[in-house]
């Protein structure tokens, strides 16, 4: 196992490598540049700019210079927008944020969505199993830049119960916690319900009935482990999804996170910070595949790597 | 009073295609100790008999009927009724020993949760002993090899795993729904031989489900062949085999392969199983049978032919008997069978 780990992490590093260079590529394939404005800049001004920034250089160069400055001194260049700042800086201001929200998110989609849809298969086409499959279709059809707002008309304007946007203390963490966990909710009960019947139909299922056990025993004892498995692969993408931040929620709840820096990176051609991002991204991709597959080992005995 | 008393057991499934009718008024007794064989194809409604017992049908199941467990009735019981009689009393092993234990346990954990429940032992107490039954069950080296994974055994080790844990708590009857299907041949004379043994040691009633002949006849007491859901025909171990008073049982029993067969053609029983959604009016071997005649659209009633020997048949006893071609190297019946030959022509005469 623990040779197994070395190897997925040893392959992590080209896989990296690739994922820098392509989005180098196609970032700079991309039509226009950081300094590319309404009114052109002289001629002469443009030359400069690149010149400081190394743009002129070739493509080549910039990208083993970029992942120079990452090995070497963990540097991810400078903001091409915002002089003042690092891609470091701006990624150390927002992650805190949107890992925060996002692993509450998490948690609460995992222990709502796991719960209702055990709930749901356990009752199967009874009012609970409706109700769950109900909560969960409306969930799912209402995406978050819906939820966003009737939350803040709701919540904000009409009760003012919560702050209507900001980042501060738990109860800034509400709003964006609800409007970004209740689509993955709705699809982890998807999943943990059509995978917990199918369990509840399965042979070794009738033997933990036949050996006396209650109803309660036989679900989390026999049934909930190897239910989990399908739920547990879509976990791995859907955490990094939501830890590294919802431009919608950035946008709604102004809470600062990176999902609306990487979105402004794009729309601002800001190279750096829209490569740093995309590296973190990948980086939390290739690392909790990794868990995913630990996890799976650590469910089914018959796994081994 | 018998260990088990089943009346009229019925059992059906709500499908999207109909009802199906699984099992048809079966009625069955079987005393402390004794055995007894349940025989019929794929289909014939015998898991679903001993699923239905337990408590362990299907969802879209139903059973209706009457199950008396030592007295008590116990069909369609509650939870809480039946879990106290499960493995505590009536255990089962089920046929494929692969996906019945739960391979996301250790089999020593598997085992002790079961000790634990009914016996209230610890949890070391609840391994050590089952270890012992492990051993029981001859599993070489059985202190060591509880810790593994079922994965980790072969077929029949497997399955004796699946034996020892349904024998934890010395139930007084033993199911065993094809438990040697999934294992290849000499694998399934080994664990006969240790169920037939174990079953003496503990003084167990067995109901030993199957569709192989050859095991029932070295295992029980008594057999009982169904088809479509209803008894063809019930006798002790020996006539059946002697002398099959049923063309079903005739037909299985000629379709058995044989050392000494010349030419390459299998005997077999022309036809299949009827569709249970759709069961035939009367007999549901009618639409197979040789012996076939109109009054087989009705269901012909249970003849008590012989002392212990029930067929359900409209053709005579002797002209079933005169067709069947007895082979060479059977046993003649035996003598207290051809004793009753004149009470069954008896009946025959009968209108």
């Amino acid at each position: 196992m623990f040779g197994f780990m070395l190897r997925r992490l040893a392959v992590a590093i080209p896989t990296l490598l690739l994922l820098i260079v392509v989005s180098f590529l196609l970032m700079h394939a991309a039509p226009g540049g950081p300094f590319t404005q309404e009114r052109a800049l002289p001629p002469q001004v443009l030359a400069n700019l690149n010149a400081k920034y190394g743009l002129d250089e070739p493509l080549w160069r910039q990208i083993a210079g970029y992942v120079w400055g990452i090995v070497a001194h963990f540097d991810f260049g400078p903001s091409f927008v915002y002089p003042d700042r690092s891609v470091n800086q701006i990624i150390a201001a927002g992650f805190p944020v949107t890992l925060t929200y996002g692993g509450v998110a998490f948690v609460v989609a995992v222990a709502v969505g796991v719960a209702l849809g055990v709930a749901a298969a356990i009752r199967q086409n009874s009012w609970m199993d409706y109700l769950a499959v109900g909560i969960s279709i409306g969930a799912q059809v209402l995406p978050n830049f819906v939820m966003a707002p009737i939350l803040v008309l709701v919540f904000t304007l009409w009760l003012g119960w919560l702050p209507g946007g900001g980042w501060g203390g738990p109860i800034y963490w509400i709003m964006p916690v609800v409007a970004l966990s209740t689509s993955f909710m709705a699809s982890i009960a998807r999943i943990t319900r059509s995978s917990m019947l199918e369990v509840l139909g399965s042979n070794h299922i009738r033997t933990a009935r036949a050996k006396g056990l209650p109803e309660r025993a036989v679900i989390l004892r026999h049934a909930l482990k190897p239910a989990m498995l399908p739920v547990i692969s879509y976990l791995g993408p859907a955490f990094v999804t939501m830890i590294t931040g919802s431009v919608v929620i950035d946008m709604y709840f102004s809470t600062g996170g990176i999902g609306r820096s990487f979105v402004d990176s794009a729309l601002n051609r800001d190279y750096a910070v829209m490569m740093g991002i995309t590296i973190l991204v990948g980086a939390l991709t290739i690392l909790f595949s990794l868990v995913v597959d630990v996890l799976y080992a650590w469910i089914d005995p018959k796994i081994r790597y | 009073m018998a260990l088990l008393e089943i009346r009229d057991l019925n059992v059906r499934f709500a499908t999207t295609d109909g009802e199906v009718s699984a099992v048809n008024g079966i009625d069955l007794d079987v005393e402390r100790g004794q055995t007894l064989g349940i025989v019929g194809e794929s289909g014939s409604g015998k898991s679903q008999l001993a699923f239905a017992v337990m408590g362990l049908l299907a969802r879209n199941g139903r059973a209706a009927g009457s199950v008396r467990f030592d007295g008590a009735e116990i069909l369609n019981a509650t939870p809480k009724v039946l879990n106290r009689i499960r493995a505590r009393r009536i255990a089962m092993v089920f046929q494929d020993p692969m996906t019945s234990l739960n391979s996301y346990m250790r089999v020593s954990d598997q085992m002790a949760e079961v000790l634990m429940l009914h016996k209230g032992m610890g949890k070391r107490e609840a391994v050590a002993e089952a270890a012992r039954m492990l051993d029981a069950v001859k599993i070489p080296d059985a202190r060591g090899r509880i810790r593994l994974y079922p994965h980790e055994f072969s077929g029949g080790m497997r399955q004796r795993v699946m034996i020892a844990m349904a024998l934890l708590c010395r139930p007084e009857l033993l199911i065993a729904d094809e438990p040697t299907t999934a294992l290849d041949v000499t694998v399934q004379a080994q664990i006969m031989e240790l169920l037939a043994d174990l079953r003496r040691e503990f003084g167990m009633a067995m109901i030993l489900i199957t569709h192989d002949l050859g095991v029932v006849a070295g295992a029980c007491e008594r057999v009982m062949v169904m088809y479509g859901g209803r008894v063809m025909e019930r006798a002790p171990v020996g006539p059946v085999f002697a002398d099959p008073a049923h063309p079903y049982t005739q037909g299985l029993l000629a379709a058995i392969p044989r050392l000494d067969q010349q030419g390459e053609q299998l005997a077999a029983i022309p036809g299949s199983p009827p569709n249970m959604t759709n069961p035939p009016p009367g007999c549901p071997f009618a639409p197979r049978c040789a012996y076939v005649m109109p009054v087989c659209e009705t269901m012909p009633p249970f003849d008590p032919f012989a002392p212990g020997r029930e067929r359900a048949c409209h053709a005579g006893l002797a002209t079933v008997r005169a067709g069947h071609a007895p082979q060479p190297d059977l046993p003649e019946p035996a003598a207290a069978d051809l004793d009753e030959m004149p009470a069954s022509v008896l009946q025959e005469a009968r209108p």
